[in-house]
């Protein structure tokens, strides 16, 4: 047996026998890939409306009613006065109040023109401008609807038909758990990687056994490695539970392009324990690591284009997307899991993820030192 | 004294951090067999000179070499001929007694027969029979305390170095941690221990004391009770301990 076998024997034995560590790379897969993708959900939905209708006409009667029957909508006031509406978003009771005016059915029919109005609450601005947006659509239907009961035998249709019709190509469905479970199961990777990294090996700094190991004849790459190996292992182990609840619970699968996946996750903990490598250098205390790892991790995710596309970052955070090893697996993940890329396509990233890999271990070893 | 009859030679080895000098130019040799006694109080530079002999931190001058291999160049060959017992517990409490005899033995290129012969000795010599597949965490401190000390001695060291191992052990245990200091003596392994038991440096062949960096006496413990006219090591230490100017 050599020396690394030795410390490796001596490091699974130690992750056996440690229950957070087990639970760990066991429930935090599951709770996250079971439950995220159901609650993170981009789409807004609920939106809450609140309605002053002063005209109290059929038209506006029918209008109120398209905005219940979506389902974007959910009617939480029907007011008075446009004062008292506003008291509800101010109380965060409605996001959205659409006024409809007095005599609007009357000025509709007769000047063929109307105005409602449409104020939004934008303190969640997403949510405010989709809200908006959904109303017009609203509005606009009603808005054609009319026109054509009006219009009974028109020679030309005087409504601009074009319609246009959208195909959800790789995820059909246009399911938001579909793109987000991939980048998710990158995200898991990450912080498995890191953490347990840097921890472990902080820990044996607390306890004093690093300096047994450090007057020993073992040397620096036999114990680096020696940390790397079980972590990189735990890492690939996380994958593959990630990608079986993937399968059964959301119906992802990567079909014949599974080794890619495997290849290049490979390759990127690499990068990703030389990460928590160079952490646990400059921690003394497994707070330290464990607060270090916290920011780059929170950052590296935020920063990843799992949530937000990176396309439509600011052009610096781009190029700090780009230089985040985060961006790449989740980059990769899509591609295999949504759009079942070659080899060819991942090829790229595969190469500066390795590079970065190759570097970020050099660094980490050059600074982990024997002696101080 | 031949060279090959000194186990640790030092010249003028010195540690500074910045402006402050931990170790201040000290001289003195070990003969092989020997049981050295480093002592001093707390902060007085202790540790930094173990820790500068044991290849854990670079002197920023004199000359030293230890086991004939020098401090700068051989570290690495040092540490293939050096046992160490630090200050902090430094076996894994959550591996078993013979997972720890094995990682510990291993590391230091037993293999099979020898770690097997080793790991049954030193297991029989400390009567661990029946715990051998007991986790290190659940031991008394007494026992992890000598299991540790064995561990440190099992691949049968030229030296080695104790760092204040007997503290917050009690009375009975310390008296049967020095007697397997003297059998590992017996046996040829030169001990260089550091401790603020007096009491313990009665039992060292000779001893330093030092202060604030420096050694202030080197000797036998007789020798030195002699030339400080008194009759206990305690009284030696206190009158040249309470010239220090630092502490802690």
């Amino acid at each position: 047996m050599s020396n690394l076998s030795i410390i490796l024997k001596k490091e699974f034995i130690q992750i056996s026998r440690d229950p957070a560590i087990l639970r760990l790379i066991f429930l935090m897969p599951i709770i996250q890939l079971l439950i995220l993708p159901f609650a993170a959900d981009y789409e807004i939905k609920n939106i809450n409306i609140a309605i002053v209708d002063q005209d109290h006409s059929d038209y506006s009667r029918e209008l109120i009613g398209k905005f219940q029957h979506s389902n974007y909508f959910r009617l939480t006031g029907y007011e008075t006065s446009y004062k008292n509406a506003l008291k509800l978003i101010e109380a965060d009771k409605a996001d959205i109040i659409v006024e409809i005016p007095n005599n609007f059915e009357k000025t509709l029919v007769r000047e063929d023109e109307a105005t409602i109005s449409l104020v939004a609450n934008a303190v969640n601005g997403t949510k405010g401008n989709l809200g908006a947006f959904y109303a017009q659509r609203i509005v606009q239907e009603f808005n054609s609807k009319i026109r054509s009961e009006w219009i009974q035998f028109p020679r030309v249709n005087p409504i601009p038909l074009i319609n246009v019709e959208y195909i959800n190509r790789y995820n059909k469905r246009s399911d938001y758990q579909t793109f987000m479970v991939p980048g998710i199961l990158a995200v898991l990777i990450t912080m498995i990687g890191s953490f347990l990294t840097a921890l472990n090996i902080v820990k044996e700094k607390e306890i004093g056994t690093i300096e047994q190991l450090n007057v020993s004849p073992i040397k620096k790459w036999e114990f680096i490695l020696g940390k790397l190996i079980p972590f990189w292992v735990l890492g690939m182990i996380i994958l593959t539970i990630g990608l079986v609840i993937s399968y059964i619970v959301h119906g992802i699968t990567p079909g014949s392009n599974l080794w890619i996946l495997y290849v290049f996750t490979a390759f990127y903990l690499l990068a990703i324990l030389g990460i928590g490598l160079l952490i646990s250098n400059f921690s003394q205390t497994q707070q330290q690591a464990m607060m270090v790892s916290f920011f780059f991790t929170l950052i590296f995710i935020l920063m990843s284009g799992l949530y937000t596309p990176v396309e439509s970052m600011p052009f610096w955070a781009q190029k700090v997307a780009w230089m985040n090893p985060v961006t790449y697996l989740v980059d990769v993940m899509r591609m295999v899991l949504l759009k079942g890329a070659q080899f060819a396509d991942v090829l790229g990233h595969l190469k500066i993820i390795t590079l970065a890999g190759v570097a970020l271990n050099v660094l980490a070893i050059w600074s982990y030192s024997k002696r101080n | 004294m031949k060279p090959s009859e000194q186990s640790i030679v030092t010249k003028n080895l010195t540690k500074k951090y910045g402006t402050f000098t931990a170790v201040d130019a000290i001289s003195f040799d070990v003969r092989k067999g020997e049981i050295f006694g480093f002592l001093g109080a707390n902060g007085a530079g202790k540790t930094t000179a173990m820790r500068m002999l044991t290849g854990l931190s670079k002197p920023s001058s004199g000359e030293a070499t230890v086991a004939g291999f020098d401090v700068y160049r051989d570290a690495e060959n040092i540490k293939k001929h050096i046992g160490y017992m630090s200050q902090k517990f430094s076996l894994y409490q959550d591996l078993k007694v013979k997972e720890n005899i094995a990682f510990y033995g291993g590391i230091y290129g037993l293999r099979r027969e020898a770690l097997q012969a080793a790991s049954d000795q030193l297991i029989h010599r400390l009567g661990l029979q029946g715990e051998v597949k007991t986790m290190v965490k659940d031991l008394p401190l007494g026992w992890k305390q000598k299991l540790a000390f064995s561990i440190s001695i099992i691949h049968q060291p030229s030296i080695v170095f104790l760092d204040e191992p007997t503290g917050g052990v009690d009375p009975v245990t310390r008296r049967q941690f020095w007697n397997m200091i003297y059998e590992a003596a017996d046996r040829g392994i030169t001990i260089f221990v550091t401790t603020h038991y007096m009491d313990e440096a009665e039992y060292c062949n000779r001893v330093a004391i030092m202060v604030d960096g420096k050694i202030e006496a080197l000797g036998q413990p007789s020798e030195l009770k002699v030339r400080f006219e008194t009759d206990t090591m305690d009284d030696v230490f206190y009158q040249l301990a309470r010239k220090a100017k630092r502490g802690d």
